[in-house]
């Protein structure tokens, strides 16, 4: 695999949202506006650029056993660093954004590209797989909160669209948006690639990058049954 | 105790987890396909935000924010919710397996879950007390639970269901996921109702 198909296959091909169907909690919750979610896709491809990068370099000495406390360890400390630098200069995007920031901590790419990818690959390739992976989330992101944004709030980026901005369909901006919204992306996303993208099974187990965690247990003990690890 | 109710109230109906604010997703589409197994992750979800609670709160108010560390939470948040359920779950397999064998499945699962480390640093955000955190834990937890339970009884249907191509399998989901959210809408204001 060539350097920028590497870089590729994040964006389209295993979209880590859109395709993969991970991080749905900050997908959902972020994307009703578009500054919010360029903001939390930005912070979220920098922590997974600089973890991807230290648990690459440090794939050799991390002892096996407890490679995911050690992976846990250095995610969070990359998110406390971007939390800190979000608060001393964007001040209004750390009070938007509010809980999720911390959560990028348990946001599923990010762990689940450390174990799946950096683990195994140099730092170079780790690095643009994470870039590939950050740039496809916030992609996903962008996309979902335009929708969102103009019906819900007939604004874009803060701009005001005549006519919808008097008649926004606010339920767009709300909880049951999100859901709706994302899934009809995914619905679309679906039918422009015909199954093309990668197999997905199911959304069960084999999404979950904490399926690693179950790996010894039996298959059917994370709702998903007959598959093996 | 009235505020505790008011607490309890809001945080199963109005403001729940999974409906309103979009933690806990990944469990609540993944482990919704059978009733039992809702039901199962429901519980342990619940148990473990108890604990993470009881445990993360004494923690945070006399260590951290006494030190002027309270910017580490996060970190200290994950590892020691981690380590927790580890140890849990091995005492359950020792000492009660039977009780292992029902929940202790979810434990592993649940220890990266948005939910738990969100209702902690919730907790510590909205400056609760001890007492009130852990009715804003088990509230949370409830809300999930019912959110899971009720979730499965929809997907049973949709398993007969005949969507368009396009939209079968996690699509069809999150849309009907949707009208689940927007049911829920029907809450907002029972709480301020009931206790004007």
């Amino acid at each position: 695999m060539t350097k920028l198909q590497n870089f590729l296959k994040g964006i389209i091909k295993e979209n880590p949202t859109l395709v993969l169907v991970l991080g749905t909690c900050p997908t959902l919750a972020v994307t009703s506006s578009v500054i919010n979610a360029l903001g939390m896709g930005v912070a979220a491809t920098v922590v997974l650029l600089c973890s991807n990068m230290a648990i690459s370099a440090l794939r050799k000495v991390i002892p096996d056993k407890v490679r995911i406390p050690c992976y846990i360890v250095l995610i969070a400390g990359f998110v406390t660093m971007i939390e800190m630098i979000m608060h001393a200069f964007t001040p209004d995007l750390y009070e938007a954004l509010g809980i999720f920031l911390s959560l990028i901590v348990v946001n599923c790419i990010i762990l689940g590209r450390a174990e799946m990818y950096a683990s195994k690959n140099n730092v170079i390739d780790s690095a643009i797989d994470a870039l590939g992976m950050g740039v496809g989330f916030t992609l996903a992101l962008f996309a979902m909160s335009t929708i969102r944004e103009i019906l819900g709030n007939g604004s874009w980026m803060g701009i005001s669209i005549p006519w919808l901005s008097e008649n926004p369909i606010s339920i767009m901006t709300l909880a049951p948006g999100g859901f709706f919204v994302f899934g009809c992306l995914i619905a679309l996303v679906n039918k422009l690639t015909h199954g093309k993208g990668v197999k997905k099974k199911d959304f069960g187990c084999d999404s979950c990058p904490s399926a690693y965690m179950c790996g010894k247990r039996p298959a059917q003990s994370c709702g998903k049954d007959g598959e093996d690890k | 105790m009235k505020s505790l109710i008011i607490i309890l109230m809001t945080s199963v109906l109005v403001n729940n987890y999974v409906l309103s604010k979009f933690l806990g997703i990944c469990p609540f589409l993944g482990v919704s396909k059978k009733l039992n197994q809702a039901a199962g992750m429901g519980v342990a979800v619940i148990f473990v935000m108890l604990l993470a609670t009881a445990v993360t709160w004494p923690i945070y108010t006399y260590i951290l924010a006494k030190n002027g560390l309270d910017y580490m939470r996060t970190i200290v948040f994950i590892l020691v919710i981690a380590s927790l359920v580890q140890l849990v779950e091995i005492i359950l397999k020792k000492y009660m397996p039977a009780l292992h064998a029902s929940l202790g499945i979810y434990l592993p699962l649940i220890t990266t879950n948005c939910a738990v480390l969100g209702v902690t640093l919730n907790n510590i955000n909205d400056s609760y007390n001890f007492i009130e955190s852990m009715v804003n834990s088990l509230g949370c937890g409830l809300g999930f639970l019912l959110a899971m339970v009720l979730f499965a009884g929809v997907r049973s249907r949709l398993e007969t269901a005949n969507p368009p191509e396009a939209f079968k399998g996690l699509p069809i989901t999150l849309v009907s996921a949707a009208i689940v959210a927007l049911s829920f809408f029907g809450f907002s204001g029972v709480v301020d109702g009931l206790f004007a």
